[in-house]
């Protein structure tokens, strides 16, 4: 195996290692990179889904029967950390921002090839820390939001481990979002503008800016916690005079905005998608950005939203709710866009378009509840419920996890040169659009109706709810199967895709399949309209 | 064109009557136990509706795009070369942000009633006033804010349990015992980690936050026994903290009260 560390060498093909054995080196090739993110993640992805799986079945009955209650605090601490800071964020950034952004800007690689590997490097590590943390005396077991005193007075071990592996992992994504901005902003092909960038790369740019404002502010909340923790500070300790709601907003302006980390790459995802199986243009270009710009903006400002019952003070509750609602406004102009883009089309059925629009209609209820949330009196009755539960997993399972789905099938082809099987996709999708629903749209009532959240235990009267959520849960899992089959047949068997099998527009298709380690042969395309259908282009079907 | 503008208006009618119809008839929330529960009621039913509407006709826009405009067999070519329509695009814009500023208005002025706009710390004044205000009070505060008129009781969390304390009856309990029709002050206190007051029938809840005494009013409006549940994670038994609120009536509450009682201790 060549480990490829020279610059001048980086670029020279014959020294990476062939086959499977290139996606096992220290390689600085951005689509290598981009592959180790999604297969890296997906492994934590399995992982995080068996926590929930656990979860679901001590949830099955209303008494605290499958296993301890202390385990089950640490099982749901991890199985959050794991999906939200190893599977959506460095999947949704890290796999699609490294494969396609080069491509989309025309660029042979990254702006900074050694920190991009590093930022994925710093990955396997801190998540086998994470998992083994469950394993020393003491797991975390204050949730993911590890908010003190819980986090201060439950064993520390754990917490600490805790604490070290998220603040690597932040590390990871504030070195990727400075690249994926340099590399936007400064590797544009000659002649590239700025409004002719696929949208992925405007979401990309956005998300990044939140990365970077907002992630070393957890990282400092946490260097506080872990003080408080090890050397008995008092930052947040009430016992030595500390306040545990400045953690609450100290967390909060990163967490909040995190939301907007694992959606706005994944609105970026949908926009590149749509269009080429509708055979349309995206509609709305200009609007679409300026919506993800005004995401980006209105997303840091909206954090103490997640504290209306922590004693706020009433002009806060006005100015949070009032700025929290209007986040609807350009969610909602990119998905009435997105609908439009579908208007009037020629769609494909198929896998990716099936994803896609399940994203659109799950996000649409997930983005209806959190304008509810948004308004203080309603929050006040539903904080720290299921209802939470339901609305945040309509937003990250229902949104983030069908697109990465949907893009799994969309760049298969492109990656690795072969085409997925569409019938075993479709069942795929079937199952986890079922599945899903089942899972989390009766916790809204659960919620409603006084089950609060984090519990391993709960009134009988809600069992049979609980049991339907369970089987919604079972299905998601079996739907892992079809999928999971399919892309290790397809590795091996599958149909020859050929470069361009969606006959696509924009720069990644306009390459061979896999693409070469330089990513063209010669020069990278200019391409000026990359959802040109139904234009010049038409007449290539 | 004039049947296809028939058929929209139809389908949009349609969209609306089933929205409102469920709005009107399928009750999701649990029973109303207190004078903020049905205010809070009226805004949960305007917010279902509304989102109702949206997500209905989103789901119908998204399932018949995909039936009317599927790619046929053998059928070549891409669809039309639509790229925008301005005046669509602010119209899509106009609207939602009409609507969100009308909800945030209408929640603004619920939660007003729900009496949350007042600085309970600067509110002696108004307590002592003949105005009925419904206080879902969670901000920080000093003793003031519990009015001499409330019946104020102190409670205590700590894991895993809540304790109630009446200080005129000089003695602590279990179960919050209080009259029906009465404002009642709470002064809550965590002894350890952060827990949350939350009464599910009352639609109110409260974080009780270590260092930080926080006040929670309520006015109860049916009898009845509900449980008071700690939403905010506090441990491993977090799923077991819970107690009970029992509403009964004046007479009741007074013998409860009368039994219970102790002598105060001149020392």
């Amino acid at each position: 195996m060549t480990i490829s560390i020279d610059p001048q060498k980086t670029n020279n093909e014959s020294l990476q290692p062939k086959g499977w054995l290139r996606y096992f080196s220290f390689s600085l090739d951005h689509k290598v990179i981009g592959i180790q993110y999604l297969v890296c993640g997906f492994l934590f992805y399995l992982i995080g889904g068996t926590l929930a799986s656990a979860i679901r079945i001590e949830l099955a009955s209303p008494m605290s029967d499958f296993m301890p209650r202390d385990v089950y605090n640490q099982v749901l601490t991890l199985h959050g950390t794991i999906m939200i800071f190893l599977w959506i964020v460095p999947v949704v950034n890290g796999a699609f921002g490294n494969y396609l952004i080069p491509f989309y800007v025309g660029a042979r690689d990254m702006a900074f090839p050694r920190l991009n590997a590093v930022a994925f490097w710093l990955i396997p590590p801190s998540g086998l820390m994470l998992v083994a943390s469950y394993f020393v005396e003491g797991a975390a077991q204050a949730g993911w939001t590890a908010y003190p005193p819980l986090s201060i007075t439950t064993p520390q071990s754990g917490q600490i481990i805790w604490i070290l592996s998220v603040l690597l992992l932040g590390g990871s994504s504030i070195f990727g979002g400075i690249n994926f901005i340099a590399t936007i902003i400064k590797l544009r092909r000659p002649g590239l503008k700025l409004m002719q960038l696929p949208m992925y790369c405007w979401a990309m740019l956005g998300t990044s800016l939140l990365v970077v404002l907002s992630t070393p502010v957890l990282a400092g909340t946490l260097i506080l916690l872990s003080f408080d923790i090890i050397a008995n500070t008092g930052f947040f300790n009430p016992v030595l005079g500390g306040n545990v709601v400045v953690y609450q907003h100290l967390f909060w302006f990163y967490s909040h905005p995190a939301v907007y980390i694992m959606v706005l790459p994944a609105f970026g995802l949908v926009s590149e998608i749509l269009p080429v199986h509708a055979r349309k243009p995206l509609f709305g270009y200009t609007t679409m950005v300026f919506s993800i710009m005004g995401i980006v903006v209105l997303g840091l400002v909206v954090w103490a939203h997640h504290m209306f019952t922590s004693g706020t003070p009433p002009w806060m509750r006005l100015f949070f709710t009032i700025a929290t609602a209007f986040i609807a406004v350009p969610t909602g102009i990119k998905f009435f866009n997105w609908v439009a883009t579908l208007w009037g089309g020629k769609i494909s059925i198929n896998s990716a378009m099936l994803f896609s629009c399940g994203f659109i209609i799950n996000f649409v209820f997930g983005g209806i509840t959190g304008v509810a949330l948004a308004q203080v009196p309603f929050d006040i009755h539903v904080h720290d419920t299921y209802f939470v539960v339901a609305h945040f997993h309509y937003i990250v399972y229902g949104g983030t996890v069908f697109i990465i789905f949907s893009s799994i099938y969309h760049w298969f082809p492109k990656v690795t040169g072969k085409m997925l099987n569409e019938k075993l996709g479709i069942l795929h999708f079937i199952i986890t659009f079922i599945g899903f629903n089942l899972c989390f749209a009766p916790q809204h009532w659960l919620g409603l109706n006084g089950m609060p959240r984090r519990v391993a235990e709960y009134d009988p009267q809600f069992q049979f709810v609980n049991q339907i959520s369970s089987l919604g849960a079972l299905l998601m899992a079996i739907s892992t199967i079809p999928f999971l089959i399919n892309v290790f047949l397809c590795v091996r068997n599958g149909k020859e895709a050929g470069d361009n099998p969606w006959n696509a527009l924009t720069p990644e298709w306009l390459t061979s399949s896999p693409p070469p380690v330089e990513n063209w042969e010669g020069e990278a395309p200019l391409v000026e309209e990359p959802y040109g259908y139904g234009k010049k282009f038409s007449a290539q079907k | 064109m004039f049947n296809k503008n028939i058929y929209l208006i139809l389908i949009i009618s349609l969209v609306f009557s089933i929205s409102f119809w469920i709005g009107f008839n399928v009750n999701l929330l649990p029973a109303e136990a207190s004078i903020n529960a049905p205010i809070y009621d009226e805004l949960f039913k305007i917010l279902f509706i509304i989102g109702l509407i949206i997500f209905i006709g989103m789901t119908i826009a998204v399932i018949y795009s995909l039936f009317k405009f599927r790619k046929r067999n053998n059928q070549i070519g891409d669809g039309i070369a639509l790229e925008g329509n301005l005046s669509l695009e602010i119209v899509w814009t106009i609207i939602p942000s009409i609507i969100v500023l009308l909800i945030g208005l209408y929640s603004y002025n619920i939660y007003d009633r729900m009496g949350g706009m007042k600085e309970l710390n600067h509110n002696h004044e108004m307590m002592s006033s003949n105005t009925e205000k419904i206080w879902a009070g969670i901000s920080q505060t000093s003793d003031n804010a519990i009015a001499t008129n409330n019946l104020s009781i102190e409670v205590s969390a700590m894991q895993f349990a809540f304790l109630f304390n009446y200080p005129k009856g000089n003695f602590i309990s279990g179960e919050l015992h209080v009259p029906v029709d009465q404002k009642v002050s709470m002064k809550m206190e965590s002894k350890d980690v952060i827990h949350a007051f939350w009464v599910p029938e009352f639609r109110i809840k409260q974080d009780i936050i270590p260092g930080q005494p926080t006040i929670l009013n309520f006015t109860p409006t049916k009898v009845g026994k509900y449980p008071i549940i700690c939403a905010e994670l506090c441990g491993p038994y977090h799923g077991g903290m819970r107690a009970s609120i029992i509403v009964e009536e004046e007479s009741d509450y007074k013998e409860w009260f009368n039994k219970n009682k102790k002598p105060e201790v001149n020392l």
